[in-house]
């Protein structure tokens, strides 16, 4: 009898279906988990896996998608994050969601506190901390101000927490991206452990080493489709066939033509290491080299957390991370890159891959955030030239099509793709040699993409270095001429787009320090 | 409020909110020349609406650049207090000529201003305390240097900087009482022309642009009233003494500090930190450089106004320049500033400024008592930002 419910499902999703606004995110998923079993979920960047879960946890509410969740049997209609957990269902996300400046035990009891008439008994709180924190492992007075804790730790605080609403399924979002080895050994560990005691538990990741070690059973997603679940017993159930699956899609054929002339090297970067700005001790790009020539475009391939885009903005003026060491060679000169106005000034732009944040003042016009980079050349005595800058923007505006009824338009009130070209026409009108381009097609629309394609391909034409940066391995594979692989900070491998299949890629991707 | 939003429906696109101010104002002065029978714009009131209100306007467009890069400025009241026991003191302790005290004022304000820029920019800590901390210390010292005492008899040229007016150049016409200021008149004509010159180039420069121009009747009705209403005020304040001295650096002031915001690389550089620092700090603004710059500008200005307070109180008191910094910060929200920075105007400051002025004056006329002036322009405070919030609310809806 025990037995029997030991193997009983614990959860059906059945077909689910999700939109954005016109982009299937999800097609018709069905996925069952086993209780008691440790289930990963493992697919791409942007395959479909956190909004999976977030349809789960209720995050959507019920309504908002298509298709049928059962848990324990019941059909379940959350309508948002405090009914699923209600039922057991806690969800930790990459962004760990603690308030630093709370205890510990303030941190697991925040908004389920141990009261008595809306008095907290701090005696019994520390106390059932304590407790939680030997099942998770976690040796810290539960008064710690969450503040001094690492990355590793807090994530052991955050299932603390979850084992204080008596969790019975436990969903773990990418839970070791940001962890070092000895802390994620620790939380894979502690993850077995749980499931020793009876805690099912779903874990986004597409670190395949880790989900040979804990998983009973993986599920694979692209692009919003489950393609296959495969049981991690099963003597067939190999790396290279999840990455098969992760990947097995095929090329489309909307990469432009392009027969590149490749010139002199113009970007070398030496044994560059890039620490953590707050957790210094963490090294988060580890002794990076590579070269960019003119007409070349190099690939950049990674999963999230490889250090891809903190190895571009650290060159970028320091923009990223601490303890920088490495040397930057321009057309084989030694070149200074400390700041953001020196890496402008040797001829470097980094277009960004966080637009909102980093890219754009979404409340300052279209041609105001063309010039940004530029002022200087289009300022006499300190007095912009108005009469330039707004022909320079209609330039752009037609040769890049961007589609506006004026240059004056706010780039906040702009649709992504057209976003992006503003700020590859910023970029592009600073006059640089080397482009790197961090995800430059992410949340646009097809068509769009395939015209930064053509404007990718037009600035190698002209004798640019450009480097991509791309979470999508087809564009990769479409444009590049030579691609790194980075996994972990390092860089793991080197591809020529003769040689490069997108199973190598990820084979280089998915490389782990032994 | 109902007369706010009636005026919000004519299409006038991104300054919609600068006219919807100017309306207000227009609708308070005309509201206070109904309730004071007429006495709000009597030449003497004009000329007292300027005098007394010029620490506002100059500490308003130093605030409305802090604002608009998102960073606030608490301790000019304190600043103007210091600045004007220095100057009281320099002339008369050290005997220092009137202009020399001027210039060290304004290097004292400077240096106020260095001094919380490089805690602000290069530290890192927020303007908000910064200030907060520079409003006690220099209240501090205040005291310190005026040894809780005032000093007063200071040259009347410094006293004619606050209160004075610039002499009859062309004399008048007609005599005595009644007379009027030929210069004042010849000045506010000339201003009038120069607006309409000014808008007329604009005007065609963005026709070369193929920019979108409002259309030609409501171009002409627009700049006409603005110009009429310059000649009306300027020949109402003839009658009086002639031209405040006051108003032609104020004027000044406004007219450099608007052209900075708009055409300078310095002006475009605030709003790109204030519109989303990151991103001006990836395209190589040199941000901590620049927020410096604008706190030695602050400085400055709070200098001036501290000059212009003690010039037109004929002397230094140690509680001089009281509150000031809420009233400059009260005229910078009402003019349209953004708490989350990255918007603002010199000239919606103005606005603000006057509005605020423009209170003070009508309901002291009224003798509405001292306290209940305070709350009625708490409340327009917050009625604005409201109208602000709201109207952004709905153009987000649509």
């Amino acid at each position: 009898m025990k037995k029997a419910e030991a193997m009983s499902t614990i959860l059906t999703m059945r077909e689910i279906t999700k939109d954005f606004s016109g982009v299937r995110a999800l097609d018709g998923v069905t996925i069952e988990v086993e209780r008691g079993e440790v289930h990963a979920i493992c697919g791409e960047n942007g395959a479909g896996k956190s909004t999976l879960m977030k349809v789960l946890s209720g995050v959507y509410p019920h309504g908002s998608f298509d298709g049928v969740i059962e848990f324990e049997g019941r059909e379940a209609a959350y309508r948002g994050i405090n009914d699923s957990e209600s039922q057991g269902i806690v969800i930790i996300h990459q962004e760990l969601a603690l308030s630093p400046f709370l205890s510990i035990a303030e941190n697991i009891f925040l908004g389920n506190e141990i009261q008595k008439r809306g008095v907290i008994d701090w005696d019994r709180t520390n106390l059932e901390a304590t407790r939680l924190l030997a099942r998770v492992g976690l040796d810290e007075s539960p008064t710690t101000t969450v503040l001094e804790l690492g990355v590793g730790k807090q994530q052991l605080v955050e299932i603390a927490k979850a084992l204080s609403k008596r969790v019975k399924l436990l969903i773990l979002d990418e839970p070791t991206a940001a962890l070092n080895d000895e802390d994620s050994a620790h939380l894979l560990d502690l993850i077995s452990s749980l499931k020793a005691q009876g805690i099912t538990s779903i874990i986004i990741s597409h670190k395949l080493k880790e989900i040979r070690r804990i998983a009973d059973t993986v599920t694979i997603i692209r692009d919003g489709r489950a393609i296959e679940t495969l049981s991690m017993a099963d003597a067939d159930t190999t790396e290279s066939r999840i990455i098969r699956s992760m990947v097995g899609r095929e090329l489309a054929s909307m990469f432009p033509d392009r027969t590149p002339v490749i010139g002199e090297e113009l970007l070398r970067v030496e044994n560059w290491t890039v620490h953590h700005p707050i957790d210094t001790d963490r090294v988060v790009v580890d002794n990076a080299s590579f070269t960019v020539r003119a007409g070349e475009i190099v690939g950049f391939a990674g999963l999230m957390g490889a250090g891809r885009t903190e190895l571009a903005m650290s060159i970028f003026g320091r923009s990223y991370g601490t303890n920088i060491s490495g040397t930057v060679f321009k057309s084989g000169k030694q070149i200074s890159v400390r700041t953001v106005s020196d890496a402008i000034a040797n001829g470097i732009a980094y277009a960004t891959e966080d637009r909102k944040r980093y890219g754009l003042n979404l409340i300052g016009g279209i041609a105001v955030n063309i010039s940004a980079a530029s002022l200087a050349r289009l300022s006499r005595f300190g007095i912009v030239d108005q009469l330039t800058e707004h022909g320079v923007a209609e330039q752009y505006r037609s040769s890049m099509n961007i589609k506006t009824p004026s240059v004056s338009v706010l780039t906040g009130k702009l649709s992504g793709g057209n976003q992006q070209k503003v700020v590859l026409s910023k970029w592009i009108y600073s006059g640089p040699d080397v482009l790197i381009l961090d995800e430059p097609t992410r949340g646009i629309d097809v068509g769009a993409k395939f015209e930064i394609y053509g404007i990718i391909n037009d600035l190698a034409a002209a004798g640019k270095a450009v480097i991509l940066i791309s979470s999508e391995l087809p564009e990769l594979l479409g444009l590049a001429d030579r691609i790194y692989a980075i996994s972990a900070g390092r860089i793991t491998g080197e591809v020529d787009r003769a040689h490069a299949t997108q199973e190598t890629l990820m084979h280089y991707m998915t490389a782990e320090k032994d | 409020m109902n007369a706010l939003r009636s005026i919000r429906i004519p299409k006038l696109p991104g300054n919609l909110r600068q006219y919807g101010i100017l309306a207000a104002l227009a609708v308070i002065v005309i509201l206070f020349q109904v309730l004071t029978n007429g006495r709000l714009l009597l030449p003497g009131n004009i000329n007292n609406l300027i005098q007394q209100n010029a620490y506002v306007l100059i500490l308003a467009v130093g605030m409305v650049i802090v604002i608009i890069a998102g960073h606030i400025d608490l301790s000019v009241g304190s600043v103007v207090a210091m600045v004007g026991a220095i100057s009281a003191v320099a002339m008369t302790q050290w005997d220092l000529p009137w202009y020399v005290a001027v210039l060290v004022a304004l290097l004292v304000g400077a240096a106020v201003g260095a001094w919380q820029g490089f805690w602000i920019a290069f530290v890192g800590i927020p303007a908000f305390i910064v200030t907060l901390a520079g409003m006690l210390l220099f209240r501090g010292l205040t005291l310190v240097i005026l040894t809780g005492g005032t000093i007063n008899a200071l040259p009347a040229e410094f006293n004619a900087i606050g209160g004075g007016w610039l002499p009859e150049l062309f004399g008048t016409i007609g005599e005595g009482r009644g007379s009027r200021d030929i210069l004042t008149v010849v000045l506010g004509v000339l201003a009038a022309a120069i607006l309409l010159l000014q808008q007329l180039r604009s005007r065609r420069r963005q026709r070369k642009l193929e920019l979108v121009t409002e259309a030609a009747p409501a171009f002409w009705v627009k700049n006409l009233a603005a110009a009429a209403v310059i000649v009306a005020l300027t020949w109402q304040v003839s009658a009086y003494r002639g031209t405040p001295i006051i108003l032609v650096i104020v004027a000044g002031l406004i007219l450099l500090f608007t052209f900075v915001l708009n055409r300078t690389v310095f002006g475009r550089q605030v709003y790109a930190i204030g519109g989303n620092l990151f991103a001006a700090q990836m395209s190589g603004v040199k941000t901590q450089w620049i927020t410096f710059n604008i706190f030695v500008i602050m400085g400055t200005l709070a200098g001036l106004a501290g000059i212009v307070t003690t010039a037109r109180a004929g002397g230094a008191v140690a509680s001089a320049g009281g509150s000031f910094e809420l009233d400059a910060i009260a005229a910078v929200f009402i003019g349209g500033a953004a708490v989350t920075g990255g918007v603002g105007t010199v000239p919606g400051a103005v606005i603000g400024a006057l509005i605020m002025g423009v209170l003070n004056m009508g309901l002291s006329i009224l003798s509405v008592d001292a306290a209940w002036q305070q709350a009625i322009k708490g409340l327009v405070l917050l009625l604005a930002v409201a109208f602000d919030v709201l109207s952004k609310r709905r153009g987000g809806n649509r």
